[in-house]
């Protein structure tokens, strides 16, 4: 079957099984073929880290069980291949909230500790594998392990933020949050600049429950980095009651042509002027300010059949002002129809040896498939480098083998970690071919890249 | 019907699951019965946690036929008079498998046929006594006609769907209803080389059929429900031409 990460720009054709129960995970491991292993979970990266062109593919969405939360505590048991929206579905009305969530609730518990997401609630939770007691996993030999930090460090620190490279997660254990009910008082500001954006950012990291910017990514000049600021809190007032938002989908692929320059500015433009120079407070249930764009299933094709390509980077707090500014100018000076960009502050480094946080800022950019664009984003990298900061993985779609390892410092540790539970080398993807994650000489004569255009 | 209790049969398979997620989100108790245990515990702590209603784990081999009388006493006392039953154990085996080795056809008969008739027969006095109930029995298109491909287990799911003829009409006379879903392809678990197969139905989707054709009391029902017109096409082809066909 086909494959493709979010952005469909990565395209894998895979053998995929999609076990049932856990002891079906064995026997799968038993038969991983010459060509590796890897496992995808909802398919929520963008690009090509669960992806394992012409090798296997293990699909967790069948192991969905939730077995054991623990009221007092809000400790929860669940198998990996939960999403954040049947958690939220389930926990929200009786007042527990996951205490890191990514911008779509779509995703698999496997998936937010394999990429150790970051929510919009950083700086004063830190990342998902914060919030990890312990795990179950499959190691590629087949052997059932439980790790957490205290026992298995080295394990531990591998598998969060680890992309899937250390074997299959099948259970894991985490605390959830209370919250006083499922509303949030949001409260919406007109920043009018980039300094003006950072300054804001900076001052309420620490006070908000939640905090967002989406910046309109054409602007520029004195408006550059321009965009509205989102503070978020728990209303104590509000009901627990949760009610599954109706959803509307996008049906089939947009052409190419219908966001341009001109489209995704007058869109950028509205969005701005949405919010009254004075600012706004509203009220708004939680998963609708958390997840905003599920409000629209599918919404990726709205970019046409060719793709898009997401870019994510951080850049550490010193270098913010300087560093967000050169990007933001090549971002809208190429005019490439970057939808709204996300701008937000994250706290300090995670468990992981391959977590993507530092205290910084971090910004996110989308761009459709067009000529040109990977060496935009090229661009955007070297500029990242330059700066201090790092590429996030789950994003990722043009880093080099050197400029992966020199963003991510740990990256010995974690090879060192590999060695030693995937000596023959079963866990792969073409993420970590592409980037030699495994060492020099992680290649494969017979395998192209996957990324390339859809099959027809 | 809440504050009924479903045992559910064959309860690890991704059908049965997702049955019993349907019948334990609108309040009913569920008895889990199978050979995993370990994988049926997990399932009875997901129903507890996710709908917060009372679930059991029993264990049950179709192949144990000597116990089969003690496992519908133990059946009947869990039960408190609300009984239904969701039958979906089955084992399927290649056909190829069976023509290298034919003493492989007893497994699946014994399986899919004698273990779900064995069960059943045990289990319809209780039914009939309650004078209330639904039982739903997964068949499959299988039986309808016997094809090169699996006719083994097509012949066990024939005879099935016999026996749920006759059991049905027995039934009735006491107000309890047996419905027989014919599922197509549903996309379950497998292993390597998941095809790309577009006539699928998601377990989900599969048990919120069944659960909506039991509810009716429905007799035979295809699901999707276009499978009934693909196996009535299937079934009129003339046997002389039939047997030439690879279908
Ligand atoms: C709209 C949108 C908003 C997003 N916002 C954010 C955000 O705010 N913050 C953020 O951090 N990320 C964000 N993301 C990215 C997303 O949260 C991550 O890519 C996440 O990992 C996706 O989870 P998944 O279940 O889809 O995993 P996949 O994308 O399928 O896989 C991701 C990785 O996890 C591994 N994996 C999955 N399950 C297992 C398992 N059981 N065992 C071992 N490895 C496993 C895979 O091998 C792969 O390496 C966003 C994505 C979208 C589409």
């Amino acid at each position: 079957m086909t494959l493709t990460g979010w952005g469909r720009t990565a395209w894998a054709g895979v053998t995929a099984a999609r076990p049932e129960r856990i002891r079906d995970v064995y026997e799968i491991l038993g038969d991983v073929g010459d060509d590796g292993l890897i496992v995808h979970g909802a398919g929520r990266s963008y690009g090509d880290v669960a992806l394992n062109r012409d090798g296997r593919v293990l699909l967790s969405e069948r192991l969905d069980r939730i077995l054991a939360f623990d009221e007092a505590t809000g400790e929860i048991v669940c198998e990996a291949g939960v999403t954040f929206a049947e958690l939220i579905e389930t926990f929200l009305p009786r007042g527990f909230l996951v205490p890191v969530a990514p911008g779509t609730s779509f995703a698999t518990v496997g998936g937010a500790v394999a990429n150790d997401v970051h929510g919009k609630n950083h700086d004063r939770v830190g990342s998902f594998g914060d919030h990890v007691r312990w795990f179950e996993m499959a190691l590629p030999d087949g052997q059932l392990i439980r790790v957490d930090p205290d026992t298995q460090p080295g394990l531990f620190a591998a598998t969060v933020g680890g992309l899937g490279l250390t074997g299959v997660l099948l259970t894991v254990c985490f605390r959830m949050v209370t919250v006083p009910s499922a509303r949030m008082e949001v409260e919406e500001s007109r920043i009018p600049d980039l300094d003006a954006f950072l300054d804001a950012l900076v001052a309420v990291r620490e006070t908000a429950d939640y905090s967002v910017g989406w910046i309109d990514a054409l602007a520029s000049g004195a408006s550059l980095g321009r965009g509205i600021l989102q503070t978020a809190f728990f209303k104590t007032d509000a009901p627990a009651t949760f009610r599954p938002r109706r959803r509307i989908s996008v049906p089939a692929d947009l052409p190419g042509w219908v966001l341009n320059p001109v489209t995704v500015s007058t869109f950028n433009r509205f969005y701005f002027r949405r919010v009254p120079e004075e600012g706004r407070t509203g009220e708004r249930a939680a998963d609708a300010f958390l997840f905003p764009l599920d409000a629209v299933g599918r919404w990726n094709r709205i970019y046409g059949r060719r793709g898009f390509y997401q870019f994510q980077c951080v850049i550490p707090d010193d270098a913010a002002g300087d560093g967000i500014r050169k990007l933001l100018e090549i971002a809208s000076s190429a005019r490439a129809g970057s939808f709204l960009a996300v701008l937000k502050t994250l706290g300090g480094e995670g468990r992981g040896f391959l977590s993507f946080p530092m205290r910084g800022v971090t910004l996110a950019l989308d761009f459709p498939a067009r000529r040109g664009v990977r060496e935009l984003l090229h661009r955007l990298t070297d500029i990242t480098m330059l700066h201090g900061g790092r590429v996030y993985l789950a994003k990722d779609a043009v880093l080099t083998p050197e400029q992966f390892s020199e963003m991510y410092p740990r990256l010995d540790d974690f090879r060192a970690v590999l060695r030693d539970v995937d000596p023959d080398g079963r866990m792969r993807s073409d993420l970590s071919r592409r980037l030699h994650i495994r060492g020099e000489g992680e290649w494969r004569a017979t395998a192209g890249s996957s990324w390339a255009h859809p099959p027809a | 019907m809440a504050g009924d209790c479903w045992l559910i049969l064959g309860a690890s398979s991704s059908i049965a699951r997702a049955f019993a997620r349907a019948v334990a989100e609108r309040g009913d108790r569920v008895l889990l019965a199978g050979r995993d245990q370990d994988d049926l515990a997990r399932t009875a702590a997901d129903l507890g946690i996710r709908y917060g209603v009372e679930c059991e784990i029993l264990e049950f081999d179709a192949l144990a036929f000597d116990r089969h009388a003690d496992f519908a006493a133990l059946v009947e006392a869990r039960a408190f008079g609300s009984l239904n039953v969701f039958l979906a154990f089955g084992t399927m085996v290649d056909q190829s498998q069976i023509d290298r080795s034919p003493s492989l056809a007893r497994l699946v008969l014994d399986t899919n046929l004698g273990g779900a008739i064995s069960i059943l027969s045990h289990l319809a006095p209780v039914m009939e006594a309650q004078g209330k109930g639904r039982i739903v029995v997964i068949g499959s298109v299988a039986g309808d006609r016997g094809r090169r491909a699996n006719h083994v287990y097509g012949a066990a799911k024939a005879g099935l769907h016999a026996y749920c003829q006759g059991l049905r009409a027995r039934l009735f006379r006491s107000g309890v209803t047996l419905t027989t879903i014919k599922p197509g392809f549903v996309d379950t678990s497998m292993t390597w080389g998941l095809p790309g197969l577009f006539l699928v139905a998601s377990p989900a989707a599969c048990a919120r059929a069944c659960l909506r054709h039991a509810d009716r009391g429905a007799g035979v029902r295809y699901v999707p429900a276009f499978w009934w017109g693909i196996m009535t096409t299937i079934r009129l082809i003339p046997e002389p031409l039939f047997k030439r066909l690879s279908i």
